[in-house]
């Protein structure tokens, strides 16, 4: 099944490198994702993250703030 | 928790690596006046001209800085990999005042924070019942008592100097995060704000090793450095022209401690002015060699990092005009009392 992945980040160079790191570990793991960014500050908000970029798997928030390990992103895209 | 257990690696090698890092580092450190003469005697100056003396100053100058400079984001990535503006809300939501915004002040210096993240950290305090004047403590310490300002101000300035200026712009952060929450300005902030709901938030566990917190400490050392060297070579130059060039007591008559004035002045010269720690400091002290007094320079250093133009642009979206014009109207003032108090102290 695909899965849905949003970052979330008012569009910050840090935004698109989670972005990037995303689509690497899903190529490099074999996994379908749709990535989609989210910049609106009170949408971002509504995650209660306090800190960007900030990582939704099927609608769980998983990561906030800086960027993750590239090791959690492969994680949590094949859990 | 995953049924398998990973293997962590072990800690060894990178504790190792760092133990010889720091030995490197403390080597390179001892060298720095032999350096200094060794690149002066290669160039065809004479030691003791103008010239001489200012390029002696740079060859010394940007080596130590850069070296002390790298130690202390190395230590403060390393601490900072404890804290997340996650957990600092965490310990700050429902605080009383007083106690929250001394407590918002210290956690700015140690939390991680970029000011691309200033909005979503805002709402993210703000709706999850951090209370407003808590929370401009922790945005008023988070840029003005940073790494790279403590860091520069140890090196060119020592120690006391460093410590004076953390305990004061700690106490503004505090100070002027009480006042504003006196005010009751809730009111001011833009709708929409108020009317965020934050979800709850459950991050799953992810286990931070030492070996990981190395690696944050060598990451900020390379985001950091990375992003201000090139500053500090250029603060450092225009310092070592005054330093050779500029007379003695030059500034002592505009900048010096008897010009009352000159404190107010520093202050509004420095509110538009947008420089970070390390483009202002080198100059700080060459200005301060010539006559300045250290009061009127610290609230010039102070003026231009923690009240910034693109700070309050990006808020901007969150405050309201008015209460954009209080947060400056505040910490102006705390600033200028720091200023007149250092040059009263320090005769």
């Amino acid at each position: 099944m695909m899965k849905n992945v949003k970052v979330l980040g008012p569009g910050c160079k840090r935004c698109d490198a989670a972005v990037q790191m995303v689509k690497d570990a899903a190529s490099k793991a074999g996994v379908e994702v749709s990535v989609e960014k989210v910049t609106d500050y009170a949408e971002i908000a509504g995650y209660g993250i306090a800190s960007t970029p900030g990582l939704v798997v099927d609608g769980k928030v998983v990561h906030a703030g800086g960027l993750p390990k590239a090791e959690d992103v492969a994680r949590w895209i094949t859990a | 928790m995953s049924a398998t257990t990973i293997r962590q690696p072990s800690p060894a090698p990178w504790l190792a690596g760092t133990l010889a890092g720091l030995a490197v580092w403390a080597a390179l450190y001892s060298q720095l006046i032999p350096f200094s003469e060794w690149a002066v005697s290669l160039l065809p100056i004479d030691p003791a001209s103008h010239l001489g003396q200012s390029v002696t100053f740079f060859f010394y100058d940007v080596p130590k800085v850069l070296l002390l400079l790298t130690l202390v984001v190395f230590a403060m990535g390393v601490v900072r990999s404890f804290f997340s503006p996650e957990r600092t809300r965490a310990l700050l939501a429902g605080r009383r005042e007083g106690v929250g915004n001394a407590m918002a002040a210290s956690l700015g210096i140690v939390t991680p924070f970029c000011s691309c993240s200033a909005v979503p950290l805002f709402i993210g305090f703000v709706s999850a019942g951090v209370p407003l004047g808590v929370t401009f403590s922790f945005l008023i310490a988070a840029p003005m008592v940073n790494e790279v300002a403590l860091g520069l101000l140890f090196a060119l300035l020592g120690w006391k100097v460093a410590l004076t200026y953390l305990v004061f712009g700690l106490g503004i952060a505090i100070t002027a995060g009480w006042v504003i929450g006196k005010l009751k300005l809730e009111s001011w902030l833009e709708p929409w704000v108020l009317n965020i709901h934050a979800g709850t938030l459950d991050l799953p566990d992810v286990t931070v090793t030492w070996p990981d917190r190395i690696r944050a400490g060598l990451d900020s050392v390379k985001e950091i450095v990375g992003r201000v060297w090139y500053w500090i070579i250029a603060g450092i130059a225009v310092g070592a022209l005054i330093h050779g060039y500029a007379p003695e007591d030059l500034l002592a008559s505009i900048m010096g401690k008897d010009a009352w004035w000159s404190v107010p002045a520093a202050v509004l010269v420095g509110v538009p002015m947008y420089s970070n720690a390390a483009g202002i400091i080198p100059v700080v002290e060459a200005l301060l060699g010539k006559g300045a007094a250290l009061g009127t320079v610290l609230a010039f250093m102070m003026s231009v990092i923690a009240l910034s133009l693109p700070e309050m642009i990006i808020l901007r979206k969150v405050l309201s005009v008015k209460l954009i014009a209080v947060f400056v109207g505040v910490v102006a003032t705390g600033i200028l009392a720091v200023g007149f108090l250092f040059n009263l102290l320090f005769a």
